[in-house]
Parts: C-alpha cells; structure tokens; sequence
C-alpha cells in the first residue's frame, strides 16, 4: 500500500458534449501523487486545470464528463464505484477549495454549521458534538475567538477569513488529499502569504497530500515539490520544482518563466517590460493541428503544425511534450 | 415553454381575439342584447345555438362574441392608460430627481399598498357603474410596475455617455427624455403592458361579475358569468363558454408576454416570473 | 434585531395616514359624490331629504374638519355607523374577520402546499414531463378567471359529484372552506411554483451547491440543507406579495361562494351605497396588507442574515 501512489491519473480524457458535437476539452492528462506529496498544476486560464480537478473530486456537470481515461484513489477506481461510496471519499479523504470564497459559501447558514455538517456527514456525529468540533476546527485554522465567529455569517467575515473558514472545512475530515483551485487569487496580496502558509503547515502536519492549481507558476513551484504544467487540455510538461526554472524544455514553460517579474532583474526594477506569451490560449473547439502550442510558438517548424508530439522522458528526469525539446 | 412557442401560441390566441372583436358585428348570428326570445330560453348547445341560450332566449354565442369587444377595449384602453401614466412619472422622477423623485415614489408606495382590484373598486363604487368609469377605474390603478421600471432605467441610463452628449448638445429635457431614454426603455414597458393587459380583462370580468362593470344587458363576460351563477344547476352551458373567452384572452396575453419578455428584455429571464 | 423590527413598523405609519387620506377624498371630497351614490342608479333624491342628511352627516363642514373628526373617530377604532343597519361599522367588520382570515390562510396553504414542491420538482428535472406539466398548469392558472374557476368546481364537485357543499359558510366547518379555499389558491399556487423553479434552477448552479457536493453530501441533502433556505427568501417576497393580491381577489371568491367575509361585506356595501361601510372595509383590507407585508420583512431578516446588517 505504502509504495501505491495515493492518486493516480491516467489518460484522462474530458468532453464537452455541446448539444451535436462533442469535443475533448482534456485530453490524455495523466499524473500520480503520493501521500503527503504537494503537486501543482500550473496553466493559462482555460487549460483545463480546473476541470481535471473537478473529474479527481466527481464534481463534473453537463455538459462536461468524463470520455476516457482512469482515476485510481490508493488503487481503487473512483468512478467504478457506486455512488455512495463516491460521496464517502468526497469530503472525507478528498477534499477541494475553491477560488472564490465569498460565494463558495452559503450566505444564509453560518459558517459553523458549514464546517459542522463535515462532521455529520462523515463521522456519525450529532449536531451538538458536530458543532463543538467546529469550533475546534476554527481555531485550527487560526481564526480568533472561534467559539463566536462559528455563529457569524459569511458576509460578516473578511476575504482571508472565509478562506480560513473553507480551508477549516476541507480538512475537517482529516483528508488524504487537499485539492487547492486557486485558493488565494481572489485575496489581497498580503492575506495571499498567510493563507498559503497556513494550508501547506496544515497539511505537512497531517501528512496531507496537496493538489495545487494556480495560474501562478512561482506560487505553484513554491509551494509544491512536483509541478505539471498544462496548455490547452494537455499537459506539456512535468518537473520537480527545483528543476523547472533551472533547465525547463517546453518554449510555454519559458514563455511562463519569463513573464514572472524576478527580483533584481531589470523588469522587477521596472526598466523593461515583462515579457508575455504573445496571443491567447485557443478556445476548446480550435485547438489547432499539430502541436497545440505551435501557433504562439517561436521555435515552431514544420513538424509541429503537422504531428502532435508524445510526451517524453528526459535524462534529467521529468517529461515533456515537444518536437525540439533540448 | 420552449422560445419562440409561446409568442407564436400567445400571438395566435391574442390577434384571434382582435379579430373576433373587429368583426363582431359580421360573426354574431343575433343581436347580443335586442334578440331575446323566451321560446328559445335555456337552450343547450346545438348546431343552431352554438353555444347555447340564456334564460331570457338569446345567444350566448352572439354574446360572447360580442363581449369581446368590451373585453378588448377595457384592456387595451386601460392599459395604454397605465402605461402613459407610469412611464411619464417614472421617466420624470428618474430624470429630475428632488422633491418630485420622493413624491412618486411615495405615490408609487401608496399604489402598492392597496390592492389594485380593491381600488379599482372603490372608484367603482364613487363613479358608478359603466364602461368609462371602468376604463378610469382599471386605467388609474396599475401604472406601479410601469413607474419603478421606467425610473429604474431612466436612473441607469442618464449618466451614459450618450445622454450626457445629448445634454451638452443642448436638447432639452423633454427631448433627452424622449429621444433618447424612452427608446431604450420600451422593451420592458412593453412586456409590462402585454401582462398588464391581461390583468385588465381579468379586473373587468371580476368587476362586472360582482355588478359594478358592465351591467346586464350589455354582453360582458363577466356579467354573463354573473347571471350564469345563478342558472348553473338547469344550464350550466352558460358557465362554460364566457369564462372559456375570458381564459383564452388571457392566456394568449400572458404567453404574448412571456414570449416578447424573451425576446425584448433578455437580461431578465433568468429572474423570477 | 429589534430596532429592526420597530423602524420596520414605524415606517408604515406614513402609508396608512395616506390611505386613510384617499379613502377619505375619494368618498367625502368628490364633488357630490355622496348624494349622488346615496340615489340608486337613476333615482333622484328628494332635496330636502338630501338637506337634511348632509346636515346629519355633518357634510356641510370644511373639509379639513371633518377629516380632523374623521382621523379622530379612526383612532378610537370607530369606523362609523352603516347607512343601511344602522350597526356600527367596527362590529360589521369584526364579525366577517374571521371568515376572510380563515379563506385566505387556507387558500394560501393549498398553494404553498402544492406550489411549492412542484417548484421543487419541476427545478430538479428540468424540461421534463413534469417540469413541462407543471408549467403549462402554472400558465394556466394565471390566466383564469378566479370566479370562473370557482364556477366549475362548485358545478363539479358540488351540484354534480355531491361531494361538498355549494357555497355559504354553513358551520364554519373545513367542508364549507374547500372550495372557495381552492379557488382562491389556484393563482398564488402557480405563481409560487413558477417563482420556486427559477430560485431553484438559479440556486443549483450557485458556487455553494458545489461547495456543498464537494464536501460529499447526497444531492437531498445538498437541497434540503442548501438550497431550501436560499430558495424561501425568494419564496416568501411571493408569498407576502400574493397574500395582498389575495385580499383583492377573497371579494370575487366571497360573493360567488357567499362568504360571510369582509370581501362580500365590502360588495355589498358599494352596491347598496352603504359609504361608512365600504370605507371601513377597505380600510381594513389595507391594514392587513399592510401588516402582512411588515411580518414578511421581519420574516426575511430572520432567514436572511444580510438583511439586517445592510
């Protein structure tokens, strides 16, 4: 058990049924994290990250589904199992935050009963006991004097505070895993820190394995000891975050590195620009031929705009999906 | 309701009640309220009294047909009553704002706070009954909706660029109000006017029904309704036919307005009904 | 809390002042209105009977007097004397209260009852046979005559299933209730379902319902513990808003069953010119409008906290 990697994807393939057609909208995603490991997924909006996520927990939606692929949770296959069994992993041993903290939470019940109904769902206990371990979790989450604001409403409660409350509520079970969907994007920078640091030393403190998802590579490779990252449904690159800024070989990973101010670099004093990845991600129904980088790609030649690269191992370890990888 | 059946549905029913209003004269086999004629009274359905006779021997289906001509001009008088009154204050309250912005909205407040069939009835019961004091009835007690709407808009449109432009051009208020703010408020106002109309045949039943519309012999709907009441248990014919009217009217009304609210105030489908 | 609740009150005064000040114009102001509404469609009066009557009533004051006696009289809950009984006017009203209260309360019922869970089930299949149903009978609804409707039933189940009683209020028993009750509730109860679909569909694609599913709950209770209360905020402004349109419709209900109500005492009393008596009944109905939509605030500060604080 111990050497079975905790989850485990492979060749996940999303579609997004529209009305005739359908169309891939991720397309031979596969990874595998194990216990207590932190991976990141890092991605321009719309690559797709999000919705992997979403597949991992079952929360997918028409008109998105699952079209191929397996996801193994400690070598069980998620979707196999029957409903019920679903909804006990959920929540229980995985357990999601979401971007937006201020409508991720109802705005008409108080924040203790939400962290409350964890406890109800999952561990047999009654409202009253539930309740107390709500304020317990609170003060997990470093919020002050809990046992009042367990009663408080989620309008009554600054943004970093709510994501303290969502966070409280995702490890109330003691998952095994925490999926992060841009936890801090919709915080101010300086509450951003706190709260990063929060969940990753609550989660190295359970053993808690942590999926990230960020559009934010730095943030990503910070926090996290493995980053994937994605360009329009497809992974295109997997490394150690140690690695990846060192020697990165896919031209969208450097596209994202360059576009990071660095300190003392001449962009982070504001003498040059920023560098950007010129156009935008394509919509899901024009992903191009080819390589789907190739037509922001400088380095792109004939072979990517014909033949879709594999993904490959490199020597120094890590994959990449690149005809031209060094 | 799937788009685009309703409008068609809605439409259909609406111009067919139009044209049955129209031709009356020409659809009717007998005068509606002249020929009585107590050897044919309480007749059922046939194929020579369609729809049946009354207790005093004439048609109902002449009557009926009749009858929505009052039906139509109640409503669409009434409404376009409503709809003027509504769209002046609240265009006027949302434009100038002060003093004559508080005393709409308090008027608009005061009308909310009644319930329009029980005012209607109160000026009902001050002007007599009849068919104009029906239409000053039903005509000054449901421009409320029409108000708030049209403040609503008119608050949100006159910083716009081009109202501003408008101003610095030098158009006067009424011109701003009326080139520029009423076009773009005309969607909702209409969709408001389609339900509104509804109700209005709705309120002229209801009212002629309890003796302060339309009186007897005059054929309205409601008041055939009225003296059906009292025939249900040797005709009960009478009870089907006028009220089969006053729904279908209806309803093509309310599906007329659903319909045009789809295509004219997109913005508000998602909200409630 | 509290405050809430008082300023809440307080701000209707204004309302009902001006009410009473409608009321009274429209009956006592008007040129001529009341001689002439005194005389059946027609009929002239006799002159000196007139004279003599408006010296009675006190008609022959300034306005701003006998509105003065008029607001003082109000408060001491003296509505005045019926033209026609000669009863006075406080003790008419409060005798067909309970009536009316009993068929709006239980016209309102039927169609929380059954407007409600149709909602419901019409949201979570949408455009299904249900759904589709639900919506062509919630159109339907809306669009009939009440009396009409009523009309039916009472030739139905009435005259020819025998099942209940055809109109009056008889004992005062539930039996004599149903009909009307039904018929009144018919409209609220389309429009309540009408209203919750859109909540519903609305709400089950809030960022919280997902929240809710990732935290492992069965989509039962996803609804019962998540959506339920967000959907009843917008159920209840329906609710407050339709009990007042209910009020104007109990009239056209009351005289067709012949229910001892306020409704049938406020038709009667304009057809018989009876000017005391449909002044205080309107008052009345507007009062409970009036309360109802105060209780209905209150309501929704309790279900929704934003309210309070905003």
């Amino acid at each position: 058990m111990t050497d079975s990697p905790l989850i485990e994807v492979e060749g996940l393939r999303i579609d997004l049924n529209d009305r005739a057609s359908h169309v891939a909208a991720v397309e031979g995603v596969s990874f595998r994290i194990d216990r207590g490991e932190t991976f990141g997924l890092v991605g321009e909006s719309g690559c797709g990250k999000s919705i992997t996520a979403l597949a991992l927990i079952g929360l997918l939606r028409q008109p998105l589904s699952i079209g191929a692929g397996v996801i193994r949770f400690e070598g069980r296959e998620i979707q196999r199992l029957p409903a019920a069994e679903q909804r006990a992993l959920r929540g229980n041993r995985i357990a999601m935050i979401f971007q937006e903290p201020m409508t991720a939470l109802n705005p008409v019940s108080p924040v203790g009963q939400q962290i409350a109904e964890m406890f109800v769902l999952h561990k047999g206990k009654n409202w009253r006991e539930a309740n107390q371990l709500a304020v317990e979790a609170l003060a997990s989450v470093r919020v002050p004097a809990p046992e009042r604001r367990v009663k408080d409403y989620p309008h009554q409660l600054s943004g970093g505070m709510r994501q303290r409350v969502m966070i409280a509520i995702a490890l109330a079970c003691g998952p095994d895993l925490l999926i992060a969907d841009e936890p801090t994007t919709a915080l101010d920078v300086t509450v951003q820190a706190e709260i990063i640091e929060l969940m990753r030393n609550l989660c190295a403190e359970r053993g808690t394995a942590i999926l990230m998802i960020s559009h934010d590579l730095g943030l990503v490779a910070n926090v996290c000891r493995r980053v994937a990252v994605m360009y329009a449904g497809r992974i295109v690159e997997e490394r150690g975050s140690a690695d990846i800024f060192r020697a990165c070989s896919h031209p969208y990973t450097q596209g994202l590195i360059d576009s990071l101010p660095r300190l003392g670099s001449r962009a982070a004093l504001g003498r040059t620009r920023l560098r950007e990845i010129a156009g935008v991600v394509p919509a899901i129904a024009d992903f191009p031929d080819g390589c789907r980088f190739n037509p922001r790609c400088a380095q792109a030649t004939e072979i990517c705009r014909t033949t879709a690269p594999e993904l490959t191992l490199l020597d120094a370890g890590g994959l990449v999906r690149c005809h031209h990888h060094a | 309701m799937k788009f685009g059946t309703s409008l068609i549905i809605g439409g259909a029913l609406f111009a067919l009640a139009i044209f049955v209003g129209l031709l009356a004269p020409w659809l009717a086999h007998t005068d509606p309220v002249m020929d009585a004629n107590l050897m044919n009274a309480e007749e059922p359905p046939s194929w020579t009294w369609w729809f049946g006779t009354d207790a005093q021997g004439r048609d109902i289906y002449s009557r009926v047909v009749h009858g929505a001509r009052i039906s139509l001009t109640v409503g669409i008088v009434s409404q376009l009553v409503n709809s003027v009154i509504g769209v002046t204050l609240g265009l006027t309250a949302g434009y100038w704002g002060g003093w004559w912005d508080d005393f709409v909205n308090g008027l608009t407040n005061l009308m909310l706070a009644i319930p329009s069939l029980i005012f209607a009835l109160a000026i009902m019961a001050v002007l007599g009954s009849g068919l104009t004091s029906l239409l000053i009835a039903l005509g000054l007690t449901n421009w409320s909706f029409t108000c708030r709407i049209a403040r609503a808009s008119t608050l949100s449109l006159k910083n716009q660029g081009y109202v501003q432009a408008a101003r610095v051009l030098g158009y006067g208020d009424l011109r701003i109000m009326i080139t520029q703010l009423l076009p773009n408020m005309l969607g909702p106002i209409i969709v408001i006017g389609t339900l509104g109309m509804g109700s209005a045949v709705l309120a002229e039943a209801a009212l002629s029904f309890l003796g302060l519309g339309i009186r007897p012999p005059y054929p309205s709907w409601g008041s055939m309704l009225s003296e059906a009441r009292e025939q249900i248990t040797t005709a009960p014919w009478l009870s089907i036919f006028p009220g089969l009217a006053i729904f279908l009217t209806v309803l093509g009304l309310n599906l007329l307005g659903d319909g045009l609210r789809d295509i004219l105030d997109p913005q508000s489908r998602s909200q409630r009904a | 809390m509290l405050s809430f609740v008082i300023r809440r009150i307080l701000q209707t005064i204004p309302t009902v002042l001006a009410v009473v000040l409608v009321i009274f114009v429209l009956f006592s102001v008007v040129p001529g209105s009341i001689m002439s509404s005194m005389s059946d469609d027609g009929r002239a009066t006799d002159p000196q009977i007139a004279e003599r009557m408006k010296k009675q009533l006190g008609l022959d004051d300034p306005v701003y007097i006998r509105f003065g006696s008029y607001i003082a009289s109000l408060a001491t809950g003296d509505f005045g004397t019926s033209f026609r009984t000669r009863e006075p006017v406080t003790s008419m009203i409060a005798k067909r209260a309970w009536p009316t209260l009993q068929l709006i309360f239980a016209a309102m019922t039927f169609a929380i009852v059954i407007g409600v869970p149709l909602g419901f089930i019409a949201a979570l299949r949408p455009g299904g046979i249900i759904d589709t149903i639900s919506m062509v009978v919630a159109v339907s609804g809306l669009s009939m005559a009440k009396f009409w409707l009523g009309l039916l039933l009472m030739y139905l189940f009435a005259l020819k299933l025998g099942w209940l009683p055809s109109f009056g209020y008889g004992d005062g028993g539930l039996r004599y209730l149903i009909l009307p009750a039904a018929t009144l509730g018919v409209s609220p109860m389309a429009l309540l379902a009408r209203t919750t679909r859109a909540a519903v569909l609305e709400i089950m694609t809030a960022d919280f319902v997902r929240t809710a599913r990732s935290k492992g709950m069965s989509e039962t209770l996803v609804v019962k513990w998540h959506v339920m209360r967000n959907a009843l905020v917008l159920i209840l402004t329906t609710i407050g808003l339709q009990l007042g349109a209910l009020m104007g419709q109990a009239v056209v209900v009351e005289k067709l069953f012949s229910w001892p109500g306020i409704g049938s005492l406020l038709v009667d009393s304009v057809l018989q010119r009876d000017i005391p008596a449909v002044q205080g009944s309107i008052l009345v109905v507007v009062l409970f409008f009036l309360t109802i939509n105060t209780v209905i605030d209150v309501l929704y500060a309790v279900i929704d906290p934003r309210i309070r604080y905003a």
